[in-house]
Formats: structure tokens, sequence, C-alpha cells
């Protein structure tokens, strides 16, 4: 890394700036207005539609095995994703895929960065 | 800015309702213990970008300067990952704003439950929404009785509190040990686990599994797309799948249930 000190700043800053400009973005202008039909039917889906896609390439490409599937990691995931429509609470969802996690990392099957 | 930030949530706790202030505690002791289990996540997610930060060369000041300006881990670790190929300060900010296009969607769907909140309040809600916090809520907004406004405000600050300040802990526990902690613990796979949790629960109709899977195809076959932004693209292809999924399933039930009535000798739909 090569960068001064001003540049590591403006970097943190200008990301912060921008990040709380879109978190604030649509509650801080639409306020309290009340929005049509159409566009609240595509928001419902909002989380199903960013946080699954977030988190595919870790899951099947995860970094830490160079990009190589583990099959142990999709079974952790796996778990997790049952045990949570299955109980529809992630409180059980992240102690099924906690326990799984554990589970293979103890018996060493799972690939664990060196 | 930690003390700062505590002595908000403070007065956020105490409740922002005069209507009742009883409810507005309980709305925030609810959303408090929907956010706990992710604090389990928040913290090796943290510790985690602690640990890299320091490796790839940023002192104390800068990582927590990450971690308490930008909250956002993700596009912390993107950006962290290209500055250590030297990647031009604009590409740097770019791409982590790109992974954080997602929270102006999060904005959105969020201003139906809090748009009508003080102006403050919402900057509050802006600054901390995380990932869990935002999707515990609005699971809570979405699917459980109707709330007032300043219960809702409440269950979002409740929520968020578990987190938020673990976060900034683990960030600075992480930066402090930094190669001193063990290798060979697999805790990559906390952040899937956590937001894998989360999803989980909101899979309960077609259009949710479909928008769920159309995202993780596209981000997959999008990833190809620079600085993140397939991710964005996938999610907006979602969106239109989840909507269009649940017309088409609202469609076939009012045709059935034409049919039914039909069968009945019934009148035909007024429509």
């Amino acid at each position: 890394m090569s960068y001064s000190t001003f540049e590591i700043w403006a970097i943190i800053l200008l990301i912060g700036i921008g990040t709380l400009a879109l978190r604030f973005s649509f509650l801080g202008l639409i306020g309290s207005r009340a929005l049509p039909d159409w566009v609240l039917r595509h928001l419902r889906y909002t989380p199903v539609a960013v946080i699954p896609g977030l988190m595919a390439p870790l899951v099947f490409f995860p970094p830490v095995t160079g990009g190589e599937t583990d099959p142990g990691r999709l079974a952790v995931a796996a778990v997790t994703l049952l045990a949570g429509v299955l109980t529809r609470s992630p409180l059980w969802a992240i102690a099924a895929g906690g326990a799984m996690l554990t589970g293979l990392a103890l018996t060493g099957v799972l690939v664990v960065p060196g | 800015m930690t003390k700062q930030d505590r002595s908000r949530q403070g007065a956020k706790a105490a409740g922002p309702g005069r209507p009742d202030r009883a409810a507005t505690l309980r709305a925030f002791r609810q959303g408090a213990l929907a956010g706990l289990p992710f604090a389990l996540v928040a913290g090796p997610f943290g510790v985690v970008f602690g640990v890299i930060a320091t490796e790839a060369g940023l002192n104390l000041a800068e990582t927590m300067g990450f971690s308490i300006l930008v909250i956002a881990g993700a596009s912390q670790l993107a950006a962290v990952q290209l500055m250590v190929d030297n990647a031009p300060t604009m590409v740097v900010v770019l791409a982590a704003l790109a992974i954080n296009l997602r929270m102006a969607m999060y904005s959105a769907s969020l201003a139906p439950y809090l748009g009508a909140a003080p102006v403050w309040q919402r900057g509050l809600i802006a600054y901390l929404m995380l990932d869990q916090a935002y999707s515990v809520s609005y699971l809570r907004y979405e699917e459980g009785p109707p709330m007032t406004l300043s219960e809702r405000v409440a269950y979002y600050m409740g929520a968020i509190t578990p987190i938020c300040p673990l976060w900034y802990l683990a960030t600075l526990f992480g930066a402090l040990a930094g190669t001193a902690l063990p290798v060979g613990l697999p805790i990559d796979m906390a952040v899937p686990i956590a937001f894998l949790a989360m999803i989980a629960p909101m899979l309960r109709t077609l259009a949710h599994v479909a928008a769920a899977l159309v995202s993780v195809l596209g981000a997959l076959a999008l990833a190809f797309v620079p600085h993140n932004l397939g991710l964005f693209l996938a999610a907006l292809l979602a969106l239109i799948v989840g909507a269009r999924v649940e017309l088409w399933v609202a469609a076939r039930r009012r045709a059935a249930d034409q049919t039914a009535r039909a069968g009945t000798d019934k009148e035909g739909d007024a429509r």
C-alpha cells in the first residue's frame, strides 16, 4: 500500500459520506409521502434480492480457498438456510449453521486458511 | 465519537414518543432481543476487518475511521483489498460505494415505515443502517402486528443496539490483536451464516424464493461486471422478478377463485 495519509483519509471520508448519502437518500427525501403500489411491490423484495447475491460468491467460491468450491462450506450454508426456513427464526438458523461449522472445523473436514 | 453515540442511543432508549412510553420501551426491548443473535456475527466480522486492515498497513486511527465513518463491513473489506493492490483513489471509493448501493434500496423500502420520523431520527437511522438491523426490522414491520411510528423507530434502534457498539469494539480488538490471532479458524463463514440466517425466514412465498434465486444466479453470472456493479444489476433483476411472480400468483389465484365461483353458478367477477 503506497498512499499518503491524506489519501487514506480522503478515501475513508468519501466512502463514509457517499454511504451515508445512499442510506439517507429515500428515507430523507421521500419522507412520509406515500409511494405508488408498483414501487412498493418491488421494494418488498429488497432483502431477498440483495443479500443472497451478496453472499453467493463467498459461499460458492470462498476467497480463503482461493476461490475453489468447498463442499464443507456449501453444507454449512445449506444447513443454515434450511434451519432458518423450517424454524422461521434467525437465531436457530445461526445456531444450526454455527454448530455445523464448528463440527466440520473440529473434525478437520473444512478447508481453513493456513 | 463512541461516547457521543452512546448518549444519543441513551436518549433514544428513553423513548422518542410522548404517546406511549411503555409501548415504545417494549418495542425497543423486542428489537434489542431480535438483534442480539447478530451481535454473535458482528463480532467476528469486525475482528476480521480489524486484522485485515492492520495487515494491509492501515494504522489504528485509519482502521477505526473506516468502521466508525463508513460502518459497512463488506464495502470496507473491498476498499482495503483494492488499497492493497494500490488501486487509484477514485476506483477504491466507487467500488466501495457500488457495494453500498443496496443501502439506497433499503432506504427506499424503509421509507413507508419510518419516513414520517423527525429528520434527526431519520439521519440516525440512516447512519446506523446495517444489513442485520435493517433485515430484522423490516421483517418485523412486514409480518408482525402493526406498530406506531415511535414503536417502529424504537424497534430499529433496539435492533442496532447490540450490534453497532460491538462492531466498533471488535474492529478495535482485531486491529490491536492483529496477527496474534490463531490462524486456522474458519471465521470467514461467520458472515454468510449470519446473512443467510437473516434471509431464510423471509423465504415464505414463491415470489420471495424466486427473487432470492435470481439474486444468487444473477450475482454469479454478472461477477465479471467491474467494481461490483454486477451485484446491483442482479438485485434490480431480482426485485423485478419478485414483483412479477407476485402479480402472476395473485392473477392465478383470482382465476382459480373465478372458476370456483362460476362452478357454483354465481355471477361473474364484477370487474
